[in-house]
């Protein structure tokens, strides 16, 4: 703006008259719309371009049954059973809709996962804050956590059907198995990573042990404890799915496995859609979580 | 000074020994201090780097236990931290999820002698103080170094303590705020007449700031010198031009290099 004020008062030597203002130059143009939805445009293209692509192997299909002949060379296209196209995957979802059982799947999968997981987050939230708060907890408890952790938890399903049976039970088992290590551990180590200057503060100014606690621990570890939910996420939709296929009398993952071993790919597709979904949308409600809670963190940039 | 007015703060033969993490021996940090403090008066403790002047700072505000000697405040041995002192840290060390009037609140929130209201209102005043007025809910992460360190003051003006303790708090400014805050602190200071220690490196700051100035020795860390500074107040920045000013740089300088060179020749020899 200094350059602007000093080029309307100039004044040109022999003239006389007033110099007009030299046009800035550097003045930042107002983004585009593109510009500003950059992201989700160039996402949207390419997830469209994908779709396309993959939909117009059903017309090759179609027009070349047998194959696509190219002088010697013969390009096979794999059939519906090896991989459906977009439209015979929601056809097949319409279908299911309508055959009533989805509905039920879907709902003892969510009972599962929201069951398992929930318990995870109490007990692993609890759990973690006591093992970063106290040392010689942590000494006893380390062991059991390294042993569990190093192992998939799915290996432990033949066991928990055996305790729990095939109903939903085993299921959740293996869903808190699955999240519980991942919250345990972050939140642990959330309280861990405490800033030492921060704990002084507190003792400076004659902070309890409850104090220190509640004002520097707990809102100093959360951003660990929301990454170690964002984990436990993906392992629990694991765990749903697997123990599921391995047995289950109802379910998003027992219906792919039905699916799969009646060769109805079209509705393995389905059920894969429908568990994506789910874990995409719990993935995003956490972090418009993690946006409210981290207001005060400073932005990369 | 600490002659005509009443000994607010005295530490006798004051020792502190550090123990190495995973060792068993300690080093020695302090050793045997003796220091007086009057009341209102304004101490600046200066000193080769290293040479546990932290240490001492942080042992009257009760954060490290002593090895040896005695701390003794209004006539009360001090024990741990307490209400009647307040601690300056030299990082802003503000909880980076509170605003700053949530940080400001912190530590009388922490003491919980005033609560609600009536802490809120004081540590608005106390904001103003300090001229962060209009910040109140800004984020930590949204202010400058200096700001920061405003807070970080007001926060601990806010508890409204005896003695106020401040470890380098503007060590890692750059020199044009770190005047700036100079200036403040002294304005601040006229308007409380509170007992300050102040720990720093800075010669210049201390002569500037101080009614007198310790030099402490290479690590240990002891006494070795006291100059009070005879120079009018309030003092504003051209007074660091002054020949007297100049003179008492000098006097501490001479004696500061005099125990940095003793220390690098101890090195020398144990290598």
């Amino acid at each position: 703006m200094a350059v602007t004020d000093r080029a309307t008062t100039r004044v040109a030597p022999r003239s006389g008259t007033i110099v007009e203002p030299a046009p800035v130059l550097a003045v930042p143009k107002p983004d585009t719309w593109f510009k500003r939805n950059e992201s989700k445009v160039i996402g949207t293209i390419s997830v469209t371009t994908f779709l396309v692509l993959w939909q117009s192997l059903g017309f090759v299909r179609a027009a070349w049954p047998q194959g696509i002949v190219l002088g010697g060379l013969k390009l096979a296209v794999p059939p519906t059973l090896f991989l459906p196209v977009p439209s015979e995957v929601i056809l097949a979802f319409r279908d299911l809709v309508q055959g009533g059982e989805l509905a039920q799947d879907v709902a003892v999968s969510l009972q599962e996962f929201a069951i398992g997981y929930v318990l995870a987050v109490v007990v692993g939230v609890l759990l973690g804050l006591g093992i970063g708060w106290y040392r010689r907890f942590s000494y006893a408890v380390d062991p059991f956590i390294t042993f569990f952790y190093a192992t998939p938890r799915i290996v432990l399903l033949p066991l928990l059907i055996i305790w729990f049976g095939i109903g939903i039970w085993s299921k959740i088992a293996v869903v808190f198995l699955g999240a519980f290590f991942a919250i345990v551990i972050n939140t642990a180590a959330g309280v861990r990573n405490l800033d030492a200057n921060l704990i002084k503060v507190a003792r400076s100014f004659g902070a309890t042990d409850l104090q220190l606690f509640r004002t520097i621990a707990l809102p100093g570890s959360v951003p660990f404890v929301l990454t170690g939910l964002r984990l436990g996420i993906g392992h629990a939709l694991v765990g749903v799915v697997v123990g599921e296929l391995v047995a289950a009398q109802h379910g998003i993952g027992r219906l792919m496995a039905i699916a799969g071993s009646t060769f109805q790919s079209d509705k393995v597709f389905a059920g894969l859609i429908i568990i994506a979904s789910a874990g995409m949308l719990t993935t995003l409600l956490l972090q418009r979580l993690e946006r409210r809670y981290e207001a005060w963190r400073p932005r990369a940039n | 000074m600490a002659d005509t007015v009443g000994v607010k703060l005295e530490a006798r033969g004051v020792t502190v020994h550090y123990r190495r993490r995973r060792s068993e021996d300690h080093f020695l940090a302090v050793d045997r201090a003796d220091l007086e403090v009057g009341e209102g008066e304004f101490v600046c403790i200066v000193g080769p780097s290293g040479c546990g002047k932290t240490t001492f700072l942080n042992a009257v505000d009760g954060l490290l236990p002593l090895t040896g000697g005695s701390l003794v405040l209004d006539g009360r041995a001090i024990t741990g931290p307490g209400p009647d002192r307040a601690l300056v840290f030299q990082q802003p060390s503000l909880l980076p999820w509170r605003t700053v009037l949530g940080n400001v609140i912190y530590g009388v929130e922490l003491r919980g002698a005033i609560t609600g209201a009536e802490a809120r209102e004081r540590a608005q005043r106390h904001i103003e103080l300090v001229g962060l007025k209009g910040f109140e809910d800004s984020f930590p992460s949204e202010l400058s170094g200096g700001m920061q360190q405003r807070v970080n003051l007001a926060r601990a003006l806010t508890t409204d303590p005896e003695v106020l303790l401040l470890d380098e708090p503007f060590g890692a400014l750059d020199a044009q705020t770190r005047e700036t805050m100079q200036l403040e602190l002294l304005r601040i200071w006229n308007q409380t007449r509170k007992t300050a220690i102040f720990i720093t490196h800075d010669i210049v700051e201390a002569v500037y700031l101080a009614d007198r100035v310790i030099v402490f020795t290479a690590r240990p860390g002891r006494v070795k010198m006291s100059v009070p500074i005879g120079l009018p107040r309030p003092r504003d920045l051209r007074i660091k031009r002054e020949p007297r000013f100049l003179e008492y740089e000098l006097k501490i300088w001479e004696s500061i290099r005099e125990e940095v060179m003793r220390s690098n020749d101890m090195e020398e020899r144990v290598a």
